[in-house]
């Protein structure tokens, strides 16, 4: 198998290693680059689990390569907000008890950030057509969807970037 | 009685504080199963699946696949030490009467459903242990196999397994004279129902490692609902019990289907043989081919009723499908049969549940547990019912709901509070104004389904749980207790409910939970008994440590022990605001007078034995919760898309102990049940899965749900801490139904087989014309 030398930069720091050119964005980021806050559902882009930002455009890291995010910049969940810093959609992920088994919320979280760059202010209808690739088994999404609304609108003044 | 969120008695129970885990989820700092560093020299495990359902293993050849470069273990059947044993759930009492059979860890002989382990490979990567599977060489001898359970039955079937029937087990239910009944009935409907077979689809798979540690003891972190499975590994592995460690971290959910062992043995048996850790996680198909399914089942339904609508009788015949093993079809088939009746009172009860082996997958725990099952059957006869009656579909259920004193089928009388008619009446009222179509081609209709789901295990199972609650010198505090966190804020309710009792903020409490050798085991994460369990272990530890520091602070202060409270980490002393004092004050007098500043409790449910009898009789679960869903949908009669325009989740929690938690099981619930009773369908050929992926077997997304709104109802008269009745499976329980008595009300036909997909709503369409013409 062919193998390349790659350069991520991975919620701002700058990752590299060498992959096999068959090898999956969510396998490198998690067995080489040890972000293993990036999970792996179905490894069929159906369960959004895996869902990151590459260059600020949500991704299922299970169907990219990792060779395709050479010279690129992955956010995750951490990459967007840390406890000291949070980001608004994940103070309101918090309150609104919008986590459950927490296994989707990374990626849900990512999905919202990238529906908000695309949409500011989305009704509950745009909301859940925005994250209807990311599954959640656990809470029926009701209090997901209030979480990003409530994020949207403490967004609106000011605009932050992911 | 109390809404919900008015709890002024409490400082913390019954409020909507975050959960302590839900921080370190969003900001990603959670592990599970598959996050953790492994070890240099960590193997990665494969599993060799039979690519028949039914077939005889003629001969295996693992030469090959042993010399592959990378391979460092091929295992079979003959490698492992007690390759059959009797199939456990974390029970520490046996309940007999065929409640356990056969587990076989990989199979031998025979192989019984496809995706059954035949073999077992670990190598240094996880292509090569991928290609060294596909290197064992196995020659089968096809065999034809039976799939349906009815057919299993039938005298001549092909034998699933190495016994004489396929019978897995059979009960029956009798009250008073079900002929007698029926003749006093002026209306009586029939029906068969048949549900399919459903994938837990929680998001994390089955995951885990295993390891040898530096003490010799085989240790194992798996993401699962039972950590106490660590026994049937040692018996697997004739090891004793106390050399065999199960670790569970955060679950990204379980449902049920992390209830029977899943990747433990296997990987115990590669690490013993390599001593070497060694990981396995199933991929998404092979979670959907090889794991636990819930269980189809087919329901002949006949109920009666006086025409002032008061029920009669009740005659069911239930016929479920086994799969390849028994695993927990027998108790699944005893809730059924016990619920079968749901949360009516019914004078005349006959009720026959038999469970058959068959080449399909095999079937196990899922949430609801045989509840959802019959509820669909008797939820959809109610309708029809209220119909023949000319009563509406809430009065007539109105007319027959269990109360406090009434007696099951079984013979056992409801000792808590039942409030299924305040919930139906509320859920029905919270539908609103009617929808209007969108379009000529819609219709819009309305259902309501009541459910009776237990919580907490069998009585018959004799079951307990232990906590741990102590004070730290700096008055943090601690809570060991052997809980699986499957995401229902399992560790944060116990630290909630141990946060009330000794006046400390939840910020101030560490829970450790789930591992065997470090936390007192608290049995099982399931049969909604966790909180029920747990949470009354806790309480119980935390109220024991509260009288030692209320002990203590009355002889510092020199009042009344009845005058202190705990408040904010401060001991008070009512009706006297001057007199207080730190708690950590009273706890390090404590730490020096040698006074215990912690306690290990056991909580004990109610038990009994399994008596010598045909019928199951009297008390079989601890409790039950009753509530409510109702639905409104759209039906396009061009398609037969449904759109679900409303949902409404209404139940009697006894006591939330944490609203957003038990909000979320209400939302989350509904959401499962609805999937259930339109998407969810694992489609079998001839024991083969068809939707092996989740392009396939659908989910519920959010753009396929309108926002669920919980009514929570609080009667503070369940056997949980606090008042508190289980609401994990209950929550899903009445989903399906009450979708599918809207979808009935809206397109005037019904459909007696779930999921009612548009394809299945068309054809009833068309059918019904045709009838007319």
């Amino acid at each position: 198998m062919d193998m390349q030398e790659i350069e991520i930069q991975v919620n701002g720091r700058p990752m590299s290693t060498t992959v096999a050119v068959d090898e999956t964005l969510v396998d490198v980021l998690r067995y080489k680059l040890g972000i293993i806050e990036v999970k792996n559902g179905c490894g069929q882009g159906d369960c959004g689990a895996c869902t990151v930002l590459l260059d600020g455009e949500a991704v299922n890291s299970c169907l990219t390569l990792a060779v395709q995010a050479d010279g690129h910049r992955v956010t995750t969940t951490k990459g967007l907000g840390t406890a000291e810093d949070p980001h608004p959609l994940q103070t309101a992920f918090i309150e609104h008890g919008a986590v459950q088994c927490g296994f989707c919320s990374s990626g849900m979280i990512l999905a919202a950030a990238s529906l908000l760059q695309q949409n500011a202010a989305p009704t509950r209808e745009e909301i859940r057509e925005g994250i209807s690739g990311n599954l959640c088994r656990c809470t029926g999404y009701t209090k997901i969807v209030d979480a990003i609304e409530e994020a949207a609108q403490a967004r609106l003044p000011e605009e932050r970037s992911a | 009685m109390m809404g919900a969120g008015e709890t002024p008695e409490y400082k913390v129970i019954g409020r909507g504080v975050p959960r302590h885990d839900a921080r370190d989820k969003v900001f990603g700092q959670t592990k599970y199963a598959d996050d953790f560093v492994a070890p240099p020299g960590t193997l990665c495990a494969k599993v060799l699946r039979s690519k028949y359902a039914a077939a005889l293993i003629v001969s295996i050849d693992t030469s090959r696949a042993e010399a592959m470069p990378g391979v460092h273990a091929v295992l079979t059947a003959k490698d492992v030490p007690h390759n059959e044993t009797t199939s456990k759930f974390g029970q520490t009492h046996s309940a007999g009467g065929g409640f356990e059979g056969l587990y076989r860890v990989v199979a031998d002989g025979k192989v019984r459903y496809m995706g059954e382990a035949v073999a077992l490979v670990a190598a240094e990567t996880l292509a090569q242990a991928e290609e060294a599977a596909r290197a064992v060489e196995v020659v089968y001898d096809p065999q034809p196999g039976v799939f349906d359970p009815v057919e299993a039955l039938k005298p001549d079937a092909y034998r699933v397994g190495e016994e004489d029937s396929n019978v897995v087990c059979a009960y029956k239910v009798r009250k008073g004279d079900v002929e007698a009944g029926f003749a006093q009935a002026d209306v009586i409907v029939e029906g068969e129902y048949r549900v399919p077979f459903g994938d837990h689809t929680y998001l994390e798979p089955e995951s885990g490692m295993a390891w040898i540690d530096e003490d010799g003891v085989l240790t194992i972190r798996a993401s699962t609902q039972v950590i106490e499975h660590f026994r049937d590994v040692a018996d697997i592995m004739g090891l004793p019990h106390n050399r065999v460690r199960v670790i569970a971290p955060m679950l990204g959910g379980g449902f049920g289907g992390k209830e029977d062992i899943t990747v433990e043995a296997y990987l115990a048996l590669l690490a013993y043989k390599t001593k070497r850790p060694v990981r396995l996680t199933y991929t998404r198909e092979e979670s959907i081919l090889a794991h636990s399914k819930r269980h189809p089942y087919v329901m002949r339904y006949k109920t009666g009723a006086t025409k002032d609508g008061k029920l009669v009788a009740l005659d069911v015949d239930l016929v479920s499908d086994a799969g390849g093993y028994p695993f927990l079809s027998p108790w699944v088939l005893l809730y059924s049969v016990v619920m079968a009746t749901g949360p009516y009172n019914v004078p005349n009860v006959r009720v026959d549940g038999i469970s058959a082996l068959t080449n399909n997958t095999f079937t196990s725990a899922y949430r609801g547990f045989g509840a959802p099952q019959v509820c669909f059957a008797y939820e959809s006869q109610m309708d029809e019912l209220a119909k023949k009656l000319g009563l509406s579909p809430l009065e007539l259920r109105m007319r027959n709901y269990l109360h406090t004193g009434d007696e099951l089928g079984t013979g056992y009388a409801l000792e808590s509070a039942v409030l299924t008619d305040e919930t139906a009446q509320r859920a029905w009222d919270a539908l609103g104004e009617p929808t209007k179509p969108r379009s000529p081609d819609e219709v819009v209709g309305r259902g309501i389904a009541s459910g009776m789901q237990s919580y907490g295990r069998l009585v018959y199972l004799h079951d307990s749980s232990r906590a741990y609650v102590g004070f730290e010198l700096d008055g943090s505090v601690v809570v060991r207790s052997g809980v699986q966190d499957i995401g229902g804020g399992q560790t944060s309710s116990i630290a909630q409910i141990t946060a009330e009792i000794l006046g400390v903020p939840m910020d101030d409490i560490t829970v450790y939970f789930g591992d065997t050798a470090l936390t007192p085991l608290a049995g099982t994460t399931t049969a909604t008994r966790m909180l029920y369990m747990s949470g009354n272990a806790t309480l119980k530890a935390a109220r024991a440590v509260r009288e030692a520091i209320v002990a203590q602070a009355s002889e510092m202060l020199e009042v009344d022990a009845e005058r202190i409270d705990l408040v904010d980490r401060m001991v008070c002393v009512a009706g006297d605001e001057q007199k207080s004092l730190p708690i950590v004050d009273v706890v390090q007098a404590c730490a020096s007078l040698g006074v215990s500043i912690s306690n290990l409790a056991q909580f004990n449910a109610p038990s009994r034995d399994l008596e010598e009898s045909d019928y199951v009789i009297g008390q079989i679960h601890p409790d039950y919760t009753f509530g409510t869903h109702a639905a409104e949908v759209a039906v396009d009669t061009k398609t037969g898309k449904v759109t679900v325009l409303k949902l409404v989740a209404a139940f009697d929690v006894g006591q939330s102990i944490n609203k957003l938690s038990a909000e979320g099981q209400l939302e989350g619930g509904t959401v499962f049940g609805v999937g259930y009773g339109l998407l969810e369908d694992v489609k079998m050929d001839h024991g083969r899965t068809v939707t092996s992926a989740l392009d396939t077997y659908l989910v519920p997304t959010a753009a396929d749900m309108p926002d669920v709104l919980p009514i929570m109802l609080e009667s503070r008269g369940g056997k949980g801490p606090f008042g508190a009745k289980g609401i994990g499976e209950p929550a899903s329980t009445s989903g399906a139904p009450a979708v599918t008595n809207a979808v009935a009300d809206a397109i005037g036909v019904r459909l007696k087989e779930l999921p009612v997909t548009p394809e299945r709503i068309l054809t009833a369409l068309r059918e019904r014309e045709e009838a007319i013409r």
